[in-house]
């Protein structure tokens, strides 16, 4: 028993360094900054400028919005999709997965300049519109095309999540639900819905998350003219020539605290009593 | 039996990609001025390490038969060179400071060297050390960042101008007004940082662009609010796309990049506003952090030479303050009309001055509530 403890020690210690010295000690920075003035000196200033400031507040919701809308419509695209792969045979399911994850395996800076030429004014799409004698669009630089741009990055993230949580319901229970005269939406609704939430969870946090803290591809899809959260803190750390940790840190705590405790509500709605089915990773 | 060719596919595709980069190894001979010298220090700095913090693509890179110029001073030298980008001042002095990795050499413009300069943050240049300083042109000597010519080597210069697309600009602009124009509601672009962006409403204005008074900053703010409304987009290296592929008609970039974009787009034209315009010298500086003085003065040395010079003004396109360049054969701009305009000393410009971190802060708090409204 004891030997066994001490084992599980050691196997942890490389994650818990890993945590203490990248999660940890970063966090504590954080907090430490947006506590405290320039020169070091302990303030609730950073606080009450973020939240008296019109600027602040405005892009804050905003972002909040436009990442909530963001991952409403990954839910609703990615579950039927999930769904239906999940039925297919197992190397078609191979195969799907891969359409999924490859355009991950492009960088994300690719990608993104790569959709540039596609949805530009006289891109690859506005030429297919116009040879059907269609008037051409101005995607870019719409809240629409920054929306677009989140869902097809963090698309995969909610996908995967919750085809694994489908494709591990016991079939057993699909067979039962049908014999007892359920038709497949009856079964949906009643069997593979409520066993797949913890992946639905799990696919919500992983993309809601990185969607709030958007701000490459905001600032490009926008052509500038649309400013998220993410990019107002990049700004205070890097680009700025006047930098200004302080009220960065303090954003992005402010940020992780609301994402937090959002996250919280919504896995508590679900919270029923079972926790130990199947689904991705659940904070 | 798949499986085999499946392997031996990739196996070919992974050695043909080897080869294909071989064969497109870029060119490191070059032909030095004074071979002796680098022979000579080479000797003693063989082996070490040269930390180089440059702009991105702002070196001749081996690209298209180009002269790989780092690879060029590894060969000569035997100093091996750890090159590094960043993508502006702003971001290469935060990283200065918070880096624990000490640079050799690096490359900022001229408000940042003022600033840098100020603070202590950059060593003395011994110029007896860089025979090749002899071909800087003496107009470059002497800048307000660097009044007794002590801390830096001017490298490329350049200034802003208007490009536009005359298939929608018929009449030849002459100003900064046409960024106000109504009539090209949506297809105006300017930059996405804010200290050119105010430039050109200060410049437009006739204010000063380094003015330290808050109501001025605040003027050009109205301007640019005004902008908002007829504006296509705010981009910095997206305007190559934009310009090239006709999706925007007027933007304010810098001349040797609009060189770039014409050869794609000869529909484009360029001018340089009569209100003024900013410009801008890059000079090579070595801060006081670094840990290979000697070897970073040979690095200057070399990217004096005439040869290697006018490798990296034929890449970069800006204009170069290396009289030898200027009489090169290699060299395919000289002369340029947008680059070495004749009408030179007509043209108002203005270098940006440091300025106090209170004002770079209002102008920035000013930006981010022009850019959200």
């Amino acid at each position: 028993m004891n030997k066994n403890k001490s084992g599980q020690v050691v196997l942890n210690a490389p994650y818990l360094l890993w945590s203490v010295l990248f999660i940890i000690v970063p966090l504590i920075f954080v907090v430490y900054y947006a506590f405290t003035t320039a020169d070091g000196q302990f303030t609730f200033e950073n606080i009450t400028t973020f939240f008296t400031s019109r600027d602040y507040m405005y892009v804050f919701c905003m972002s909040m919005l436009y990442a909530l809308i963001a991952t409403v419509i990954c839910l609703l695209l990615s579950y039927p999709f999930a769904y239906c792969m999940s039925k297919t045979s197992a190397s078609v399911q191979g195969m799907l997965m891969l359409l999924v994850m490859l355009p991950m395996l492009m960088n994300l800076v690719v990608r993104t300049y790569s959709w540039r030429q596609i949805l530009e004014r006289t891109g690859i799409l506005n030429t297919f519109l116009e040879s059907l004698g269609l008037p051409a669009v101005t995607f870019l630089g719409s809240a629409g095309t920054v929306i677009f741009g989140m869902v097809y990055n963090y698309l995969p993230f909610m996908i995967l999540p919750i085809y694994s949580s489908i494709s591990k319901v016991d079939k057993s229970l699909l067979e039962a639900s049908s014999d007892l005269g359920c038709n497949v939406f009856g079964t949906i609704k009643r069997v593979i819905l409520p066993l797949s939430i913890p992946g639905v969870l799990s696919g919500i946090t992983m993309v809601f998350v990185p969607c709030v803290s958007t701000f490459y591809i905001s600032r490009i899809f926008s052509e500038g003219r649309i400013v998220m959260i993410g990019d107002i803190i990049e700004e205070k750390f890097y680009r700025s020539g006047a930098p200004d940790y302080n009220i960065g840190a303090t954003i992005s705590l402010v940020l992780m605290l609301i994402i937090v405790i959002s996250l919280a509500v919504v896995n508590n709605f679900s919270d029923n009593d079972e926790e130990n089915s199947s689904g991705g990773i659940v904070i | 039996m798949k499986k085999y060719i499946c392997i031996i596919i990739a196996v070919m595709l992974i050695v043909g990609l080897f080869v294909m980069s071989g064969f497109g190894n870029s060119n490191t001979e070059v032909d030095v001025e004074n071979p002796e010298y680098y022979a000579e220090m080479a000797e003693k700095l063989k082996g070490t390490t040269l930390n180089v913090f440059n702009w991105g693509e702002y070196i001749s890179d081996g690209s298209e038969g180009s002269l790989d110029v780092i690879g060029a001073f590894e060969k000569l030298t035997g100093i091996a060179v750890n090159y590094t980008t960043f993508d502006s001042n702003e971001a290469m002095y935060g990283k200065m400071q918070s880096e624990s990795v000490s640079y050799d050499i690096i490359i900022p413009s001229d408000y940042m060297i003022d600033r840098m300069r100020s603070e202590g943050r950059l060593k003395e240049i011994d110029f007896s050390k860089i025979p090749n300083y002899k071909y800087i042109d003496e107009k470059y000597k002497g800048a307000y960042y660097d009044p007794d010519n002590k801390y830096s080597v001017p490298y490329s210069v350049g200034m802003v101008g208007l490009i536009y697309n005359q298939t929608v600009v018929t009449e030849a602009p002459d100003s900064w007004g046409i960024m106000w124009d109504e009539k090209y509601k949506d297809n105006i672009l300017t930059f996405n940082n804010p200290r050119d962006a105010f430039a050109i409403a200060q410049f437009y204005m006739g204010i000063d662009i380094n003015s330290e008074n808050k109501a001025d900053w605040d003027k050009a703010a109205d301007k640019l609010r005004e902008q908002n409304k007829i504006l296509q987009g705010r981009v910095m290296d997206e305007v190559f796309d934009k310009m090239e592929g006709g999706n925007a008609a007027i933007a304010p970039y810098y001349a040797g990049d609009y060189l770039t974009m014409a050869d794609v787009n000869p529909d484009l034209k360029f001018v340089y506003p009569k209100e003024g315009t900013n410009i801008f010298a890059d000079s090579i500086c070595i801060p006081s952090s670094s840990q290979n003085y000697e070897a970073a003065l040979l690095f200057i040395n070399f990217l004096l030479d005439p040869n290697v010079a006018v490798a990296n003004a034929n890449y970069i396109c800006y204009a170069t303050p290396n009289t030898a360049v200027l009489e090169h054969p290699d060299y395919d701009l000289a002369g340029n009309e947008f680059l070495y305009p004749e009408n030179q000393d007509e043209i108002k410009t203005e270098y940006f001055h440091n300025l106090d971190p209170k004002i770079i802060k209002y102008f920035e708090e000013l930006w981010q509530t022009i850019k959200i409204e």
